[in-house]
């Protein structure tokens, strides 16, 4: 067993868990927070992506262990009260999601896409960032549009986005 | 209409809980004392178990109980059914070997379910099946469909000898062989739909759990289709009587076909909870159980010849096929390859003389069933390949070769059972080709080859049949249930509805779209329409969405509800208004009587129901109403996708530069929506003609491409932007006008691409997918 504590949403969470506990199920069970999901089981589709000390991580890809003393920002940790991210609210606007199983991994890699491209982003920027993020729902084109919206209005407002 | 009406693009009021990470999929439910399942599973395709022990896993950590197909078989659980009966040529029954929901003594594909352990924990579970030692007898398997039937084949259901299913056929073969024989001209082609994984991002997951003191059972689970899992679960694997057994399918991360079946494991955990005392028994899939067990898709081996006369008509179309249904026949998987697929043969042509026939086999992989356009696809596919080879063939434009033989006048009855109701097929292939700049295509052509590059197009002109109906016709031909659907609408007191839906979203919006066709009805705002689905408990039942069903029967269920409210509503009114219910009429959330400034709120109205202290005489209290809606037929959307690639031929690498879709869906009620729906399809679609396709290995029978690691998924940078739009005929067969709009795009792309790559690179056929070393060996020869 070994002692992990994380922050997770700003608020601290602490547990022995086995050695082997992924981050996504410290995330998922142990700090009760469904909305990061598992989609695969070799790192491939994105569902679980989460912004450890403000980097996008896959969270089925790391042990809770390396985590430790980390802090972690989940789709449950994005809006301020009643206020959406921004790229929340464009995912809903330019209907960038069907299922929604895929998305909240999608908004947390936008998210961080967009932290990284602080210039600006373009179509086949986007689609080629995309590549850790599987959807089989919208066929990307709404993702895309939605993040390209989200990117152009953080650009325009940086004060907002953060 | 309105903001808020048909027609509307609203955005989705579900979506609030799914950005914010508030969804609730069956895999965040964890019920107190909930216990863990891990199954064993063959590594063997096809095996005679000789031996199992559990000893060491029943010793291990945690474990609760460790069941086999002996316990599950001790305890008289039926096994899962195939759901539709097809009759062979002869007239025999398909021959439907059993399906137990743990194998018992013969396993039948790599991940057939051995044993099941039941622990404490996940971790647990899964390091306690480790242990479970299972000695095997390794059998030949037989993988290829094409090869089932072989003298040396193994047998993989005593049922089905030869491993044939049923050997079954449509149309007039007569008919037929005499338009061969008198063509002027006639085009042969061998087609191969490829296997593919449906692959819904949200794993299957089954919670079963039993209350000892109800002798109640519920099962939480991944479902398309709630009802019909209750309902084979009861009546035929033998749980429990519908009453004592509620099935609840909550936030569900897409189906595609995939969840509507009723799987082994759904079984295993209620039957489980039961036996080890009533605690809840959870399972989740990981990806490579989902690999291993969810059904697949497609999976035909096809000769066809088409006959044209010298006018370039077609005069008759032959086609053989063999189906490949996998180790057990699935919930649906008989209806795929004959009623969904032969008798949309027809495409969009006028064929006088149509014979079908379709051998559907076992083999020892997993199960196929229904997979988004399940049928249609592969009946798309088809024939829009052989009219694209027979244009190239017969030296005509392929545009204009089908334009000749479009149908052009409505109702149109096929000789493969169908009849088309309405359509205009010139209409979406004239804004297609304006859309994609047809007459430009030639500069382009030279364009690209300046470049080094070779560039081609590929023209699909798909129909497909939706909203699978009416009940009586489906039953004669061996449907096991009835394909209407239901609806309630509840007015509550302060004037808000609920409408509770046998139809289930996984992804389609249709707390939105729904919600929408209410308020066009009453005026009252989406935001005081609750859409109720997905709980056997509240909804009484329905069938499920499925077939693009969910707008053309399920809404038609809750149009004519909403009838029987609104006029209960007037009398009510006009009672109060002391006017006559024919000058009664609702709008904007008021009832007025027309013609006069007397009115007054639809909630008043829903308040004096409920209060009952002024009704008109002999009228019950209360405003809540059902229906059942059994369509008259099907719906036939259609479309025109065209498909323009660059080929590199250094590389073999194949960039989709236009995709442009032309639907015709009939009436829309969130252009929005229907988009996004089409977006998908299309995804689906390339991804199948260029990414996509099941290998085994054809000796072992084992899975060889299962994990994203090695079954290519489309991801966003193999797609372009797709160019979707509309054009409009109305269904005359449901109240709305609609024709359904969910696997359109699924089923017109795959042709598209191939036919485009098969132009740029100038050969008859390449098969799907289209992998960059497939083409670069097209084009040097070396295949
Ligand atoms: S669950 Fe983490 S990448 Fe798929
Ligand atoms: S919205 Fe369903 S997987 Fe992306």
């Amino acid at each position: 067993m070994t002692a992990v504590t994380l922050n997770v949403n700003g608020k601290r969470y602490s547990a022995d868990v086995e050695d082997r506990t992924l981050l996504v199920q410290f995330i998922r069970e142990t700090a009760g927070l469904t909305g990061t999901h598992v989609g695969c089981d070799t790192s491939q589709c994105g569902a679980c992506v989460v912004l450890l000390d403000d980097v996008a991580v896959k969270s089925c890809t790391m042990l809770a262990a390396q985590a430790n003393g980390g802090s972690v920002t989940t789709i449950e940790g994005l809006a301020r009260g009643d206020q959406l991210h921004p790229v929340q609210a464009a995912f809903r606007e330019h209907h960038g999601l069907q299922c929604g199983f895929c998305t909240p991994g999608m908004i947390m890699s936008a998210v961080d896409m967009i932290r990284r491209h602080p210039e600006g982003l373009d179509e086949a920027t986007i689609r080629h960032e995309l590549e850790g993020n599987i959807c089989r729902c919208t066929g990307y084109h709404n993702i895309v549009k939605a993040i390209q919206s989200a990117a152009d209005e953080m650009s325009a407002l940086p004060a907002a986005a953060e | 209409m309105g903001i808020e009406g048909i027609g509307a693009r609203v955005v989705r009021k579900e979506d609030r809980r799914f950005i914010t990470g508030k969804g609730r999929y069956t895999d965040d439910i964890v019920l107190k004392d909930t216990t863990y399942a891990a199954f064993v599973r063959s590594p063997h395709a096809h095996a005679r178990i000789l031996s199992i022990d559990t000893t060491a896993a029943k010793a291990a950590p945690g474990v609760i109980d460790v069941l086999t197909g002996a316990d599950l078989a001790g305890d008289r659980i039926g096994g899962l059914i195939c759901g539709w009966m097809i009759h062979s040529k002869d007239g025999s029954p398909m021959k439907a070997g059993a399906h137990p929901a743990i194998a018992h003594e013969i396993v039948r594909h790599v991940g057939d379910q051995v044993a099941v352990v039941i622990a404490e924990t996940k971790a647990q579970a899964r390091d306690a099946a480790e242990l479970v030692e299972i000695d095997y007898e390794v059998l030949t398997a037989v993988v290829d469909p094409a090869k089932a039937q072989d003298a040396d084949a193994p047998q993989i259901h005593p049922e089905a000898a030869g491993n044939l299913i049923y050997d079954w056929h449509i149309g007039d073969a007569a008919a037929t062989d005499a338009a061969l024989a008198a063509a002027a001209r006639t085009i042969k082609l061998d087609i191969v739909n490829n296997r593919l994984v449906p692959n819904p991002i949200e794993p299957r997951v089954a919670i079963g759990s039993y209350d000892e003191a109800e002798e109640h059972f519920t099962l939480y689970n991944t479902s398309q289709n709630p009802h019909v899992a209750r309902l084979v679960l009861s009546a035929f694997v033998g749980i429990a009587p519908e009453h004592k057994l509620r099935v609840v399918a909550p936030d569900v991360g897409g189906g595609f076909g995939s969840k509507i079946f009723i799987y082994p494991e759904e079984t295993v955990c209620l039957w489980a909870s039961k036996k080890i005392g009533g605690r809840p028994v959870k399972w989740t899939s990981d990806r490579t159980e989902a690999f291993l067990t969810d059904c697949h898709g497609r999976d035909h081996v096809t000769r066809a010849e088409m006959a044209f006369d010298a006018d370039n008509r077609i005069t008759g179309f032959k086609v053989h096929t063999i189906a490949n249904l996998g180790a057990y026949m699935s919930t649906f998987s008989s209806s795929v390859p004959t009623y969904l697929y032969a008798t949309l043969l027809s495409g969009q042509y006028a064929i006088p003389a149509i014979y079908a026939e379709v051998e559907a086999v076992y083999t020892n992989t997993v199960p196929v069933d229904a997979y988004r356009g399940a049928g249609r696809p592969e009946a798309t596919y088809l024939i829009e390949r052989m009219m694209e080879t027979a244009a190239r063939e017969l030296g005509v434009d392929p545009a204009d070769l089908r334009r000749k033989n479009f149908v052009k006048s409505f109702p149109h009855q096929t000789p493969v059972i169908m009849c088309y109701d309405a359509g205009d097929y010139e209409a979406t292939l004239d804004k297609a080709l304006a859309a994609i700049d047809y007459a430009g295509l030639p500069a382009r052509k030279a364009a690209s080859l300046a470049k080094g590059k070779r560039r081609g197009l590929g023209f699909s002109c798909y129909i497909e049949a939706c909203g699978i109906a009416p009940s009586q016709a489906v039953g004669s031909l061996g449907a096991g249930v009835g394909l209407w659907e239901s609806a309630e609408v509840r007015v509550n007191p302060v004037g808000t509805i609920e409408v509770l839906t046998g139809s289930h979203s996984h992804g389609q919006g249709h707390e939105t779209t729904f919600a929408q066709l209410v308020n066009d009805r009453l005026g009252i705002g989406v935001n005081n329409v609750q859409i109720v689905h997905g709980d056997t408990d509240k909804v009484q039942f329905g069938m499920g969405t499925y077939g693009s069903r969910s707008g053309a029967v399920g809404m038609s269920a809750i149009v004519k509800a909403l009838d029987k409210v609104e006029a209960k509503a007037k009398k009510i009114a006009a009672h109060l208004m002391e006017a006559s219910e024919a000058d009664i009429v609702i709008e904007g959330g008021e009832v007025k009587v027309a013609g006069t400034d007397k009115t007054m709120a639809f909630a008043h109205v829903a308040l004096a129901a409920y209060t009952g202290h002024n009704l008109p005489a002999g009228m019950e209290p209360g405003l809540k109403e059902s229906a059942f809606y059994d369509p008259t037929n099907f719906t036939f959307p259609s479309g025109t996708y065209i498909c323009e690639v660059e080929v590199d031929p250094d590389t073999g690498v194949v960039e989709i530069e236009r995709f442009v879709a032309v639907d015709d869906f009939g009436n829309v009620i969130n252009p929005m929506i229907v988009e996004g729906q089409v977006h998908g399809g299309l995804a689906q679609g390339i991804g199948q003609a260029l990414l996509e396709g099941v290998t085994y290995d054809m000796e072992s029978g084992q899975l060889l491409t299962g994990s994203f690691m090695d079954y290519t998924m489309p991801r966003a940078d193999d797609l372009p932007s797709f160019e979707v739009s509309t054009t409009v005929t109305v269904c005359p067969g449901n109240p709305l006008g609609m024709k359904g709009c969910g696997e359109a795009g699924a089923i017109g792309s795959p042709p598209a691409v191939i036919n485009a790559i098969t132009d740029a690179i100038g050969v008859r056929d390449i098969a799907m997918p289209a992998t960059p070393s497939k083409v670069w060996a097209a084009l040097h020869g070396a295949a």
